[in-house]
């Protein structure tokens, strides 16, 4: 029978499962024993797993990464826990020098099937160093999966693919959605790991979007239509790598124009990869140039200031707005002479 | 090479005083040692100040947490209990000296004579630092654990290059020990010989996590020894010990002798944030046998028995201390006023073209004319040119 069911608890319940189900899943990092971690996201599994099973570390994000390296060398299945965003960076060493080489260095000889857990993102009032949304240094380094579920199925269903999976996965949780609830019967079984997930459909504008903008761009979407009859399809990616060319040059290619929605600061980010992409694929389909929306080019801000970081729902309308005008568009021009949309 | 015995702590941390506040019981031998280390008995005068600094000090922690539950702070972490570990090592720093200190040592910065309402600033949500770190010598509260121990490094051999006689105290947790930057650290300090003090407060938990499943080691302050820094340990909750212990360190470090690393042995009494649930991982038991360590008491009825601290003097400093926390509380209540376009003003000396952009788009949007400017490329050059 469904109930309600927040992100969390997914988490929760499919670290559950998996240790269940698996001997030779280990969870491990700061503070996930007694306390469960802070966001909760391990409660009660040191009591019913043991401390063999689910335990705490010393403080060392490089130690817990490079410590998980050995482990998986052993055959087990190590998911990680680095307590904040930030926090990861002391490990940035051991993930991208060898979390996600190895399999390559050893001609395949050595897999890393671990999963890293960022909470991630921001929104949620925290002080500096919680807040980075950093997917963007992890999808640029080759051999890591990257993923990021917006919803409480996807959440349980694709970090059970991910515990499952032969390669390390960087597994991205918008802190701002852990309290977000859907009607859920466990487990579930959601779309695998490369395929985005149309969230609305539209026949206007493709928002493609993933993690904690989702909930934005469908407010944005129905907002739109209700207020300026404008038709928003929204794509949630749910995981960046892979990536889903597929579905996304499908969207765009029917609605013609694309609004790219990241959390993360823009320059450089996921965000231009899939502008670039999309571009890419669907030239002759746009009537206007991709635009992307996105956080200021600039430091996580303080609390009081992160609502005029974060794209939120008026940036989006906004954006959209300029993808729209009533001629037909002059796709001669699209692309090299855009004047036509600066009007 | 240095003689490993120069480098050894005390077997047991340096106590001066018993938490009943009398004087600590020792044998002649180990006073002899505390001696020769150059650890000697603060005179009343100096432990005045500091009761007076803690005094200050634990009323400014309470305020912090009060105002978290009004909702004025978004978040606090408390250092009551490290009361001794905040105040002395900060009264005895002389003006040229820097301060590397983490996000718990509030209090600390406040006894260093900073604004508290610009301490606060951090933990309220306007900006990042409130404080100016240069003028006052003390850099960004670290968040991030044990970067500050590398920075204090650096810091240190640069106040040697430009011929300062200041030293730097760092300030660190007993979890940040465990990081990579912690052993770096003191060992850039060692190999440069920079003039640091490495304050580890050993509070006992790292959010949930016991010292006992953070290391091995029979003390923290053993860390130092194999990166060759003088170290030592202190009971952190005498602040007689404390001050006496940090000043043989500054001294050591002042005069070209190199870093050291304290350990002070103490003990977070509230939960690790106003947000932490330390039901979960402590017992109340454990609590109720710190409440009887309790430094402010300790140096309180020591003072008392010296003849040296009268009720009117004690009722006079209750009174200095809560006219401090209603100034504090007054500045706090009023709502925090911070100009978004300030945001970027901050990245970069220059901003980008970019940020440029984006600035305009900004205060196109608080202007309420959102969309007039958006950061899309700049298309005609016309257009461009009328901005
Ligand atoms: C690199 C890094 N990892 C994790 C955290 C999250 N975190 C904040 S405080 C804390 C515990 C620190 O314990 P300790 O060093 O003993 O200092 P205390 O808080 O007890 O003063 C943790 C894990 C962090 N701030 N930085």
């Amino acid at each position: 029978m469904s109930k309600p069911t927040t992100y969390a608890q997914a988490l929760n319940t499919a670290l559950r499962d998996a240790l269940t189900q698996d001997e030779s899943v280990l969870v491990f990092g700061e503070d996930v024993g007694a306390l469960g971690g802070v966001f909760r996201i391990t409660d009660g599994l040191t009591r019913d797993f043991g401390e063999d099973r689910c335990f705490d570390t010393p403080l060392a994000e490089a130690g817990i990464a490079g410590f998980a390296v050995g482990l998986c060398t052993q055959g087990f299945r190590p998911v990680i826990e680095m307590q904040f965003d930030a926090f990861g960076y002391p490990a940035f060493e051991q993930v991208v020098s060898h979390v996600a080489k190895m399999r390559n260095r050893t001609q395949g000889r050595m897999p890393m099937p671990m999963v890293i857990r960022y909470p991630y993102a921001g929104g949620i009032g925290g002080v500096e160093h919680h807040c980075d949304s950093s997917e963007g240094y992890y999808v640029h380094t080759p051999g890591l999966h990257v993923v990021s579920p917006s919803t409480p199925a996807d959440a349980y269903s694709l970090l059970r693919e991910a515990i499952a999976s032969d390669d390390p996965v960087v597994f991205m949780e918008p802190k701002s959605l852990y309290w977000s609830k859907a009607e859920l019967d466990l487990p579930v079984t959601t779309e695998p790991f490369g395929k985005a997930a149309v969230r609305r459909e539209g026949s206007d504008v493709t928002i493609i979007t993933y993690g904690p903008q989702v909930p934005n761009a469908l407010k944005a979407a129905e907002i739109a239509a209700a207020e300026e009859d404008w038709s928003v399809e929204v794509v949630d990616l749910r995981t960046l790598v892979p990536f889903d060319d597929e579905t996304v040059a499908a969207s765009v290619r029917r609605t013609g124009r694309a609004v790219v929605l990241a959390e993360a600061q823009g320059f450089a980010g996921m965000g231009a990869e899939i502008a670039a992409r999309v571009t890419e694929r669907c030239f002759h389909s746009l009537a206007a140039p991709v635009l992307r929306v996105s956080g200021l080019d600039m430091p996580y801000p303080p609390p009081i200031l992160e609502h005029t970081y974060l794209p939120g729902v008026d940036r989006i309308l906004d954006t959209i707005a300029r993808l729209q005008w009533d001629d037909e568009p002059d796709l001669t021009h699209a692309g090299s002479d855009t004047r036509a949309v600066s009007a | 090479m240095s003689d490993i015995s120069t480098l050894l702590p005390c077997p047991e941390p340096v106590r001066f005083l018993a938490p009943d506040g009398t004087r600590a019981e020792m044998s002649t031998e180990t006073a002899a040692a505390l001696e020769a280390r150059g650890y000697t008995m603060p005179s009343d005068e100096d432990l005045l100040a500091v009761w007076r600094g803690m005094v200050i000090g634990r009323r400014f922690d309470a305020q912090a947490t009060a105002l978290t539950k009004q909702g004025r702070l978004a978040v606090y972490p408390s250092s009551r209990g490290q009361d001794a570990c905040q105040v002395a090592p900060m009264l005895a720093l002389a003006e040229q000296d820097w301060v590397f200190p983490t996000y718990r040592d509030s209090m600390a910065l406040v006894s260093r004579g900073i604004d508290p309402v610009e301490v606060l600033t951090l933990l309220r949500g306007d900006w990042h630092c409130g404080y100016d770190p240069v003028a006052t010598r003390t850099a960004a509260q670290c968040t991030p654990l044990a970067t500050q121990a590398v920075h204090a490094a650096g810091a240190g051999d640069g106040l040697r290059r430009k011929g300062s006689d200041g030293i730097v105290l760092c300030l660190i947790g007993d979890g940040a020990t465990s990081e990579g930057d912690f052993h770096e650290g003191l060992n850039f300090a060692a190999v440069f010989h920079s003039p640091v003090v490495y304050l580890v407060q050993n509070n006992k938990y790292a959010i949930s996590v016991p010292l006992a499943k953070q290391t091995k080691a029979p003390a923290l302050a053993y860390k130092g020894i194999g990166y060759g820094v003088r170290s030592e340990q202190v009971d952190g909750n005498d602040p007689a010990a404390v001050l006496a212990v940090m000043r043989a360190a500054y001294q050591h470090a002042r005069s070209g002798g190199g870093p050291v690393l304290v350990e002070a042995h103490t003990y977070r009494m509230e939960a690790h944030t106003n947000a932490d649930d330390a039901t979960r991982y402590r017992t109340p038991a454990e609590v109720d046998e710190w409440t009887g360590q309790d430094p402010l008491v300790r140096l309180q009825a020591y003072l008392v028995g010296q003849g040296v601290l009268d009720d009117a003097r004690m009722e006079e400093v209750r009174q200095e201390a809560e006219d401090f926390a209603a100034a504090l509380r007054e500045r706090m209540n009023a709502e925090p006023q911070v100009d978004p376009m300030s945001l970027f003003e901050h990245v970069y000396a220059e901003p980008t073209p970019q940020l440029r952009e984006q600035r305009e788009m900004v205060r196109a949007e608080i202007a309420g004319a959102a969309g007039a400017a958006h950061p899309v490329p700049a298309q005609d050059p016309k257009q461009e040119a009328t901005r």
